[in-house]
């Protein structure tokens, strides 16, 4: 009865496109898709290079690296915050509670999935061009981009597990961003709160609202993707 | 050039145009450090349009704990905090992070428990009710959070004469969480738990829970204001925090927390003192 409530009410409040639901969809996006470009920024060329790369102990980073992917959202959002806390380090650039922080955030946790599954698919490849490359004696970063275009359809995977980690996490968003209503609040934030007040229904049509919008970018991915592959594959 | 450049420079440019939308600043805005009572309770929700409808200053809240909100003013994280728990306060102000604290308003605590209430517990003394509730081992739950309402209950145990921690594990249920929490917790498990009496009354998931224990004047429950004290942390906004209390502790603030009712109750009660020192 309560589900088909919340169906009905996350229905409604699509529907209306109520303001206060848009503004938290916004800042969701927003800030999740910023930290995940951030995160390939880094994290693609990273995981390239540690996949063509050789050296002692290679073993152990990949360990790490994969470890990494398990970095719990509230620890991170607690050190983060530490260290933009007007008594910590960075903390004369005023950034708590800002979406700026979320992103940062955000980024700390999402870059290592990014370059841990990059390296992955990356090896991959590497096996497949890698005798190719290292014989056109091309230097490690350009094999390294080669590697990363040829491969550029299987890492959207990769892009986009980064980005349901990001959306759907709420431990460092909460800690960093302070869930502050119409500035910081996003889509887990706002259904933790609901949830904590009791409104159950709400909280079940906003995570409805939160799972139809992660769809809709995977969709959205998805057609870009196989789009591309027919144009350019 | 070549593709990856270019792919490169998108992602920049969408990094570069999603940061600066995502970290857009409010002009002239305050932090304010409060707790979950104030803000799940819905006053803010009334009294910030009213203060900021009267001033231009738009009020930030982040809601969380006594505990955790005064250290958020001390780390300076916030320019004001509005809280409940009167000595951890007037620590607050001894540490010289305030220069004072205020009275705003008071609601009161009540417990919450199953109507069959098989404790016995129904009353108005608060301490008969815990060691009733204590010697029939009737689940309990506990905030264990270090909040304004945890330091209440845990005064409340204190002055009954029982130590809740004998029950640990058993009957007495810390769960570390906010009132929101707690009341979901005890609604579910058919405890018993002490609430203020905002967060209840706007509280949707009761179940089988009711006010049970009410009117003892122990319940009693006093909000303060303090200005992080500029002096230790010279980035905050003074003016515009001062600005805050001062219209909060004015005839317009008082009146707006007395209109604020759910259900038909009064939900916070102002007592601020007219002086100013």
């Amino acid at each position: 009865m309560r589900m088909l409530q919340a169906l009905a009410d996350a229905f409604a409040m699509i529907g209306a496109l109520d303001r206060d639901v848009l503004s938290i969809v916004g800042l969701s996006l927003r800030v999740s898709l910023a930290a995940v470009a951030l995160g390939c920024l880094v994290g693609l060329p990273a995981g390239a290079l540690l996949a063509i790369a050789r050296f002692p102990g290679r073993d152990a980073v990949v360990a790490a690296l994969n470890a990494l992917m398990g970095l719990p959202p509230v620890v991170v959002g607690l050190v983060i915050y530490l260290l933009l806390s007007r008594s910590g380090i960075l903390g004369p650039l005023g950034l708590l509670f800002t979406p700026a922080a979320m992103i940062l955030a955000q980024t700390v946790l999402v870059t290592p999935l990014i370059a841990a599954l990059a390296r992955g698919i990356l090896e991959d490849s590497e096996r497949e061009l890698g005798e190719q490359l290292r014989s056109l004696r091309l230097s490690p970063w350009h094999r390294a981009r080669t590697l990363l275009f040829d491969a550029r359809f299987s890492l959207v995977v990769a892009v986009l597990a980064a980005f349901g980690r990001a959306v759907s996490e709420v431990g460092a968003v909460l800690v960093v961003g302070g869930n502050i209503a119409g500035s910081t609040r996003t889509m887990t934030t706002a259904i933790s709160l609901e949830t904590q007040k009791g409104d159950l229904p709400l909280a079940l049509a906003l995570g409805l609202v939160l799972m139809t919008l992660v769809l809709a970018v995977n969709l959205a991915a998805g057609l870009v993707r196989g789009h591309a592959m027919r144009a350019y594959g | 050039m070549d593709p990856f450049r270019r792919r490169l420079l998108a992602l920049a440019a969408a990094v570069l145009v999603a940061i600066p939308g995502a970290a857009r600043a409010q002009e002239r805005s305050i932090t304010v450090a409060s707790t979950t009572s104030t803000e799940q309770s819905g006053l803010f929700g009334r009294l910030l349009p009213a203060f900021t409808k009267a001033t231009g200053i738009a009020v930030r809240v982040v809601a969380v704990g006594t505990g955790q909100a005064l250290d958020i003013g001390r780390r300076g994280d916030a320019d004001v905090v509005l809280v409940h728990d009167k000595a951890a306060e007037e620590r607050f102000v001894t540490e010289g992070f305030a220069a004072r604290r205020q009275d705003v308003m008071y609601n009161d605590f009540v417990i919450v428990g199953p109507k069959g209430d098989p404790a016995g517990a129904a009353g108005a003394d608060i301490r008969e009710a815990l060691r009733r509730i204590a010697a029939a081992r009737a689940l309990f739950v506990s905030r264990g959070d270090k909040s304004g309402t945890h330091a209440a209950e845990l005064r409340y145990w204190r002055d009954a004469g029982v130590d809740p921690a004998s029950g640990q594990g058993a009957w007495y249920r810390e769960i570390g969480q906010g009132m929101g929490p707690a009341l979901n917790t005890a609604s579910v498990q058919n405890a018993y738990l002490l609430a203020d009496r905002g967060t209840w009354l706007s509280f949707k998931n009761r179940g089988e829970l009711a006010i049970l224990v009410e009117g003892d004047r122990r319940l009693f429950n006093q909000y303060g204001i303090m200005l992080v004290s500029p002096a230790r942390h010279p980035h905050v906004k003074a003016a515009e925090g001062q600005a805050f209390i001062d219209w909060l502790v004015s005839p317009a603030g008082q009146g707006t927390v007395a209109g604020y009712t759910i259900e038909g109750q009064q939900l916070f009660f102002p007592n601020a003192r007219a002086e100013r020192s």
